[in-house]
């Protein structure tokens, strides 16, 4: 170690990875995952919504949930800013997902023509 | 391939307290069963440090959501992995119950016993993996010894320490900027750093659990303890009898080393510092001092008189400076945040925070670190969750053998070094064995003389034979063979050895009898006058069980546990019991759900 300015470069580089360990604040993203959503391929949805974030080194919580209800619309994603509406995405396939991750968790606008449903958390 | 984040880790707590209770085959089903549904790449394990809620475990906490499960077995796991990892639903049956409520708590900060604690010395332990140097990295680890050896001189860091208030965690007291001042002003070509991890008090476990969960602390804490007093060289004395913090915090060395955090030229400056373990062989006389140098020198691990205090002549009459685990820990914080935010925790005397070990008749046994200045009852109530099986309260005995017991009348004393001291009991390292009405507190005074008794190093004679005297008291009152006098007995040899032993040891070794003495006197004198045992706890004072016949319904119960066939008597006739073969065991007392029996 040659200086603090090291230590810190360090502690950037660390601390990406335990990121999923602090929820506070962050934008989360939500992932219908019943029986219905990984039958309509929620999970190569959840692996292109990994591969994203991890591309562009964004700080986001993907969690999952059951089935919502909307099973006609699966894979179904939920997306919610810090103290933004829960906005629900359906019809997905993988392409969607990148447009998603940059339009709405990097610039905060929601995307209209993929949205289906707006909850309050 | 550049690594890829995880979604989620799952935290599994692997401190020595959750490995005897399962934790590696809990933790090898999840993976196995991770591996089962293809999330190896997605969900990351970390093996954690000590949680602190022992009682609890095997314990896991499943991030980003934060919910904390305890009490895990490998047969849960499938459904772990089916229902919280998979589907995103709380497994209700596996969430902490809180004893006073019933309600399932998902989130461990929700959670009584966390709820009420400060945890700055533990922030790391049981949320981050201890043998990560980048996780401590991350979470602001080695910033302290930068800003050190960077902003400040040896002097200043001193004066911050000396600002903080902090006193030494290993039990005395004693100011650490103080001992740091005395160090640093002795002249010598070398000096040594030293960390006491002789923990030896029986229920304590606080300085184990810190070299687990969180090594690189301690390692940070030493180097600005080195840097302050001019050190360049340093030993970490741990019992061998914790292998788990040996081997993480050679780890920890390694890698550390490894990095450029130990060797030469630290952080680009001309500050050099190196880290060696001694393993001791476990002996409660190690704790103090001068044994603990003579050990590390390869002597018989006895004291020697102070002065000179080893400050000016300590390990190879070298000057050293000796600081307890836990003292080490607080030191990165209080350099990295400065001493100001330091003392606004705690009271006038005492700063900060102290992790004490709850163990005994509690409901919440484990770990808990609580700002200096709480109540001794919102620590056994509120963060310990009361008393066992629903048993009433008896006495706290805190500080270990060199401690004291108090009463109930006590637990309002806010607890800090002074009050402590003032009511006959003392910090010590912070263990808190919670005691019920079944405990008769005079063999608990004959426990811990016991203890004390045969750790004694002999060197000294007021400890080796006064402490053999007294115990042959205690043996004497709790076998039902007291006689008058014997109390005022117990208290000039308790003075005596006191005043006159050698060390710390043979000091305090009288103060569970004297605080025994000065507030369960009476207990005392029912033994020797009376010829019995209030809580019916000395064997060889038990006359026996008898049952109530009017209260007996004949349910058979305390019959059929009896293991000497001493209870006759027929279905749903009132039993009796024969008194010559009864062997006071209170195994029926136990399983009577009518309170017929009683002692004879």
């Amino acid at each position: 170690m040659k200086s603090l300015e090291e230590l810190r470069k360090l502690r950037e580089k660390a601390q990406k990875d335990i990121q999923a360990r602090k929820t506070s604040n962050k934008a989360k993203v939500i992932i219908g995952m019943g029986t219905c959503g990984i039958a309509a391929g929620a999970r190569e949805i959840l692996k292109a919504v990994m591969a994203e974030i991890n591309k562009r080194n964004l700080d986001v919580i993907v969690t999952q949930t059951g089935c919502i209800g909307m099973c006609e619309k699966e894979p179904l994603l939920d997306v919610q800013m810090p103290g933004k509406e829960r906005i629900t995405y359906g019809n997905l396939t993988k392409d969607d997902v990148s447009k998603i991750v940059v339009e709405h968790i990097v610039n905060g606008k929601v995307v209209e023509d993929l949205a289906v449903a707006k909850l309050e958390d | 391939m550049e690594q890829s984040i995880y979604r989620s880790h799952i935290l599994v707590c692997g401190g020595t307290g959750c490995v005897s209770s399962g934790c590696k085959q809990a933790q090898d089903a999840l993976k196995e069963e991770l591996a089962k549904h293809d999330l190896t790449s997605e969900i990351k394990i970390v093996e954690t440090g000590c949680h602190g809620f022992c009682e609890k475990g095997p314990i896991m906490i499943m991030y980003p959501e934060g919910v904390f499960y305890c009490e895990l077995t490998p047969e849960d796991m499938p459904e772990l992995v089916e229902e919280h990892i998979l589907k995103g639903r709380t497994v209700e049956r596996l969430l902490y119950t809180e004893p006073n409520t019933k309600k399932n708590i998902p989130s461990y900060e929700e959670i009584d016993f966390y709820k009420k604690q400060q945890r700055l010395v533990l922030a790391n332990c049981g949320h981050m993996d201890p043998e990560s140097i980048e996780e401590y990295i991350a979470n602001g680890g080695y910033e302290a010894i930068g800003k050190a050896l960077t902003e400040m001189t040896p002097q200043e860091v001193i004066e911050e320490v000396k600002e903080a208030g902090l006193r030494g965690r290993g039990g005395g007291g004693f100011p650490t900027g103080l001992k740091w001042q005395f160090a640093a002003a002795a002249e010598s070509d070398k000096k040594y750093v030293i960390c006491n991890a002789d923990e030896g008090d029986p229920g304590a476990f606080m300085d184990r659990s810190l070299l687990e969960g969180d090594p690189h602390r301690i390692i940070e804490g030493m180097m600005i303890g080195a840097y302050a007093t001019g050190a360049d060289e340093g030993y970490v004395y741990v019992r061998a009898e914790y292998p788990l913090a040996i081997e993480r915090l050679q780890k920890a060395l390694d890698d550390a080393r490894e990095y450029g955090l130990l060797g030469e030229n630290i952080f680009g400056t001309d500050f050099n510092f190196d880290l060696h373990i001694k393993a001791g062989a476990g002996a409660f006389v190690c704790g103090e001092e001068t044994a603990l140098m003579n050990s590390i020198e390869g002597k018989r691990g006895m004291p020697r008189p102070r002065p000179p205090f080893p400050a000016e002549k300590g390990l190879w009459g070298k000057p050293s400076n000796i600081n307890n685990v836990e003292s080490y820990a607080n030191v990165p914080n209080i350099i990295r945040d400065g001493a100001k935010a330091y003392k606004a925790i705690g009271t006038e005397g005492s700063k900060g925070t102290k992790v004490f070990a709850l163990t005994g008749k509690i409901n919440n046994t484990g770990l808990a670190e609580v700002p200096m200045g709480i109540t001794m009852k919102e620590i056994i109530y509120d963060i310990g969750g009361g008393i066992s099986d629903g048993n009433k309260f008896k006495a706290v005995q805190i500080g270990g053998p060199s401690g004291g017991c108090l009463p109930e009348e006590l637990l309002d004393l806010p607890v800090d070094y002074d009050s402590l001291t003032e009511v006959g009991a003392m910090m010590g390292s912070g263990g808190l064995v919670v005691m019920d009405d079944s405990t008769c507190m005079v063999d608990v005074a004959r426990f811990f003389l016991n203890f004390t008794q045969s750790e004694s190093c002999g060197k000294c004679t007021p400890c080796r034979e006064g402490t053999k005297r007294m115990l042959e008291i205690l043996n004497r009152i709790t076998s039902g063979e007291g006689k008058d006098g014997d109390i005022e007995m117990l208290e000039r040899l308790a003075e005596n050895i006191k005043s006159t032993s050698l060390c710390g040891l043979g000091q305090t070794a009288p103060n569970p009898v004297l605080s025994t003495l000065k507030y369960f006197r009476h207990e005392y004198e029912a033994h020797i006058y009376d010829e019995t045992c209030p809580a019916g706890a000395c064997q060889d004072m038990l006359k026996g069980y008898v049952i109530d016949e009017d209260a007996c319904i004949g349910c058979t119960a305390c019959a059929r546990v009896c293991p000497v066939d001493a209870i006759e008597g027929s279905v749903k006739e009132p039993h009796t019991i024969d008194l010559d073969k009864c062997i006071s065991c209170g195994a029926c007392v136990s399983k009577c759900k009518f309170d017929a029996i009683s002692q004879a």
